[in-house]
C-alpha cells in the first residue's frame, strides 16, 4: 500500500487535495478489448481508480433502432481513471478508453486535450488494437504502443510487430506488464520522452 | 418494492434531466468542459441553491477534476456539465482546462514535458 504524500512531501497532500492554482494534464490509455488498460491505469494511479460515465443521447437514436430498442433509450459508457501528483503544482490524469471505440465521439474532445496516448497491444490478438491505432492516427494523437506481454504471449521481435500493425518508425514500441506500477510508470515515461523528441524536431524544422 | 420502471426509460435517465431542467449539455460554457478540467469553488453555498449546485460548491473547495466530481457525485459527464455551466455564468466555481498538447500548431511545451518527466522518474 503506497501513501502518497507520506513519502512524497512534495506532491500533493496525504488526503490528495490539490492547492489552490494546480493544472492537470492528461494522458489517454486506449487499446482494444481486454489489452490491460484499466489494469494499467490501477496499477500506477495514486488514487483508487473511478468510473465517470456518459450517456447516449440524441446522437443514439439511429444506433438504438438498429437493434430494435425503444427510441428513449440512453446507453451508458464509462471511463475508467487515475491521477498521479506530478508536483505540487501539477497533476496527471490517466483516462482509460472505453472498450466500445465506437463510443469515443461522446467525450468533448476525449483525445484533444490529451498529451499523448499510450496504445495498449495484446501480441496473441494484434487485430484487437487495430482500431485504437487506426483512431490515434486519424485524430492526430502522438502515441507509444505498449505490448502487454501475458504469461503466455510468444517473443516476437519488435520489428515484426511494428510490420504486422503498419507503425511508422518513428513510433516507439515497448514491452510491459500492465500489473506493474514500476513497468506501466516507464510506459508513461516512454510516451513523454518521445513528445519530447517530436516537439524538438518540431523547433528544429522551423 | 418500487414500482414497475416505465419500459420508455429503463436507465432511469430522465430522473436526470429533472436536475438540468431539460438540458443535455455540451453547450455554451460547458462545451469546453474536459474530464480533466479542474474545478474550484469562489464562493460559499448560499441558500437557495439546488441540492446538486450546492454539493459541488462544498467538494470544490480544493480543486478537483470534472471526471472525480462526477464519480462522487454519480452523475453522468454530460449532466455535470450542464450543471457547472449554470456556477460558470453565475462565477460561482473556476474551471482550468488540461494544459493541451500544443498550442497554435506548435508541438508540446519542452518545460511542461520536463516537469512531467520528472515526476514520473520520482514515483
Amino acid at each position: 500500500m503506497d501513501l502518497k504524500g507520506f513519502d512524497h512531501p512534495d506532491r500533493y497532500s496525504a488526503d490528495g487535495t490539490l492547492p489552490a492554482g494546480a493544472r492537470s494534464v492528461k494522458v489517454m490509455i486506449a487499446g482494444g478489448f481486454g489489452t490491460g488498460k484499466t489494469t494499467m491505469v490501477r496499477s500506477v494511479s495514486d488514487i483508487k481508480p473511478l468510473t465517470t460515465e456518459e450517456t447516449l443521447t440524441q446522437a443514439s437514436a439511429d444506433v438504438d433502432n438498429l437493434i430494435g430498442v425503444a427510441d428513449k433509450q440512453e446507453t451508458t459508457v464509462s471511463l475508467d481513471f487515475g491521477k498521479i501528483g506530478i508536483n505540487d503544482q501539477l497533476v496527471l490524469y490517466l483516462f482509460g478508453t472505453p472498450g466500445q471505440e465506437r463510443f469515443w465521439f461522446l467525450w468533448n474532445g476525449l483525445f484533444k486535450g490529451a498529451l499523448g496516448a499510450v496504445v495498449l497491444v495484446d501480441t496473441r490478438r494484434l487485430a484487437s488494437s487495430f482500431r485504437a491505432i487506426e483512431e490515434m492516427e486519424r485524430q492526430n494523437v502522438p502515441f507509444v504502443i505498449a505490448l502487454n506481454v501475458f504469461p503466455d504471449s510468444k517473443d516476437h521481435p519488435v520489428e515484426e510487430i511494428r510490420d504486422a500493425l503498419d507503425i511508422s518508425p518513428h513510433t516507439p514500441i515497448v514491452a510491459c506488464d500492465a500489473r506493474d506500477r514500476a513497468s506501466s510508470r516507464d510506459v508513461l515515461i516512454a510516451l513523454i520522452r518521445h513528445l519530447k523528441e517530436r516537439s524538438a524536431v518540431a523547433l528544429e524544422s522551423r | 418494492m418500487s414500482g414497475p420502471r416505465r419500459p420508455t426509460d429503463p436507465s432511469g435517465l430522465e430522473r436526470y434531466y429533472v436536475l438540468t431542467g431539460g438540458r443535455s449539455g455540451p453547450g455554451g460554457s460547458s462545451s469546453s468542459l474536459d474530464v480533466a478540467t479542474l474545478i474550484t469553488s469562489r464562493a460559499a453555498a448560499v441558500p437557495g441553491l439546488q441540492h446538486e449546485h450546492e454539493e459541488i460548491l462544498r467538494r470544490c473547495r480544493d480543486p478537483l477534476s470534472v471526471a472525480e466530481l462526477g464519480a462522487h457525485l454519480g452523475l453522468p459527464f454530460n449532466i455535470l456539465a450542464v450543471l457547472l455551466a449554470d456556477l460558470l455564468d453565475a462565477g460561482r466555481v473556476e474551471a482550468r482546462h488540461p494544459i493541451p498538447a500544443s498550442g497554435a500548431g506548435r508541438g508540446p511545451d519542452l518545460a511542461l514535458l520536463e516537469e512531467v518527466l520528472s515526476g514520473l522518474e520520482r514515483l
